[in-house]
């Protein structure tokens, strides 16, 4: 049998239904802006997004692995861009790079030029603490979570505040191999 | 006995032909061995209960997968047996066959195994089980009612599966 290749992330991503960009914006801006209303607090605004991207995470993990037959990476390099490029690409239509490697290859950023979430946004100075796209950051860190790795994941340059991209660094923190589930000997 | 005139409305919908039904039975669980999913089309044979059965099932698959990949004469990664391995990582084992059955197995990175368990002649599952997880991935991981690690309740993917099923070669 003829070995699986991967696809890739234009292929996967010119296959899958997709909907309207700014339907999609609009959408997203719409739930942060309900967010601060609700929650009024930023701190506590920023927490619920990675939440809600850690939800998003643990389900799309699956979706991902599915349509694009990749196989299991062989150590972080591969995993981060694997991410950067296929599964941006397939997601959300943007490829980003990957960059700032650290000695133990544990540590790296993905850099994102262009992010459809934030189309037309700008922060006012009532939320100058907010983390707009934190959801990102939890869909990589529950993605990551449901095979094996756990990460950290923050924002180091946000174009909302004045920086010139997107970066968000990962930090594997370990990795965690399954274990037999049953402690009883029935 | 009489009978009434017009259709019987029978409460269940109705079972599949064995003639057509290639297909035994179906697991699916979860990386901490929670059976999501059990389906049995032709199992006339039940060993052990519900419970224990799943755990055998499971249990064996942990220890095949294991064994499999230390077993590699081709690898030079050499680990110990009994040393927990990454969902997906070495070689991977993805049948076997009895004289009576063929039991075909598949395991994402994510640690969702499937295993389908046929009539011994047929051929390789391996693309049948990657449809029955997308088939997972549209019905189950993305309806917004299902909570990720719990059994799977929902009909809709019942039914796909049992036509899917059916139609295994």
């Amino acid at each position: 049998m003829a070995p699986v290749i991967p696809r890739s992330g234009d292929a996967i991503f010119a296959s899958v239904e997709r909907v309207n960009a700014e339907l999609f914006t609009l959408t997203y801006g719409a739930i942060v802006r309900q967010l601060l209303t609700d929650l009024e607090e930023v701190e506590e605004v920023n927490k619920q997004l990675d939440q809600m991207g850690y939800n998003i995470g643990i389900r799309l993990v699956d979706e991902f692995l599915a349509k694009s037959n990749v196989s299991r990476c062989i150590d972080f390099k591969e995993t981060a861009e694997v991410i950067a490029k296929v599964g941006f690409k397939m997601f959300l239509g943007v490829t980003a790079s990957v960059s700032n490697w650290d000695a133990d290859g544990t540590c790296c950023s993905i850099i994102l030029e262009d992010n459809p979430l934030v189309d037309f946004v700008e922060l006012p100075d009532t939320c100058q603490g907010l983390y707009y796209c934190n959801v990102l950051s939890g869909v990589i860190r529950g993605a990551l979570e449901m095979v094996s790795m756990k990460t950290e994941v923050t924002w180091v340059r946000d174009m909302l505040r004045g920086d010139d991209a997107f970066e968000l660094q990962v930090k594997l923190l370990k990795q965690v191999p399954e274990e037999y589930p049953y402690k009883d000997d029935e | 006995m009489q009978f009434f005139g017009g259709s019987e409305i029978s409460p269940s919908p109705p079972a599949p032909t064995a003639s057509g039904n290639n297909a035994h039975m179906i697991y699916v669980f979860n990386r901490n061995g929670v059976c999501l999913l059990y389906r049995e089309w032709n199992r006339p044979l039940h060993t052990l209960n519900q419970q224990q059965d799943h755990k055998l099932m499971f249990g064996l698959l942990f220890s095949l997968k294991s064994l499999t990949a230390k077993m590699d004469p081709t690898s030079a990664e050499k680990g110990n047996l009994g040393v927990p391995q990454l969902p997906g990582q070495g070689c991977s084992f993805h049948s076997f066959r009895t004289n009576t059955y063929k039991l075909s197995f598949m395991e994402s990175p994510s640690g969702i195994k499937i295993i389908l368990v046929t009539h011994p002649r047929t051929g390789d599952l391996r693309e049948s089980l990657k449809y029955i997880y997308n088939l997972y991935v549209e019905y189950v991981v993305k309806n917004p009612i299902y909570t990720p690690g719990t059994p799977i309740r929902c009909e809709l993917f019942n039914t796909t599966l049992d036509q899917y099923a059916r139609s295994i070669a």
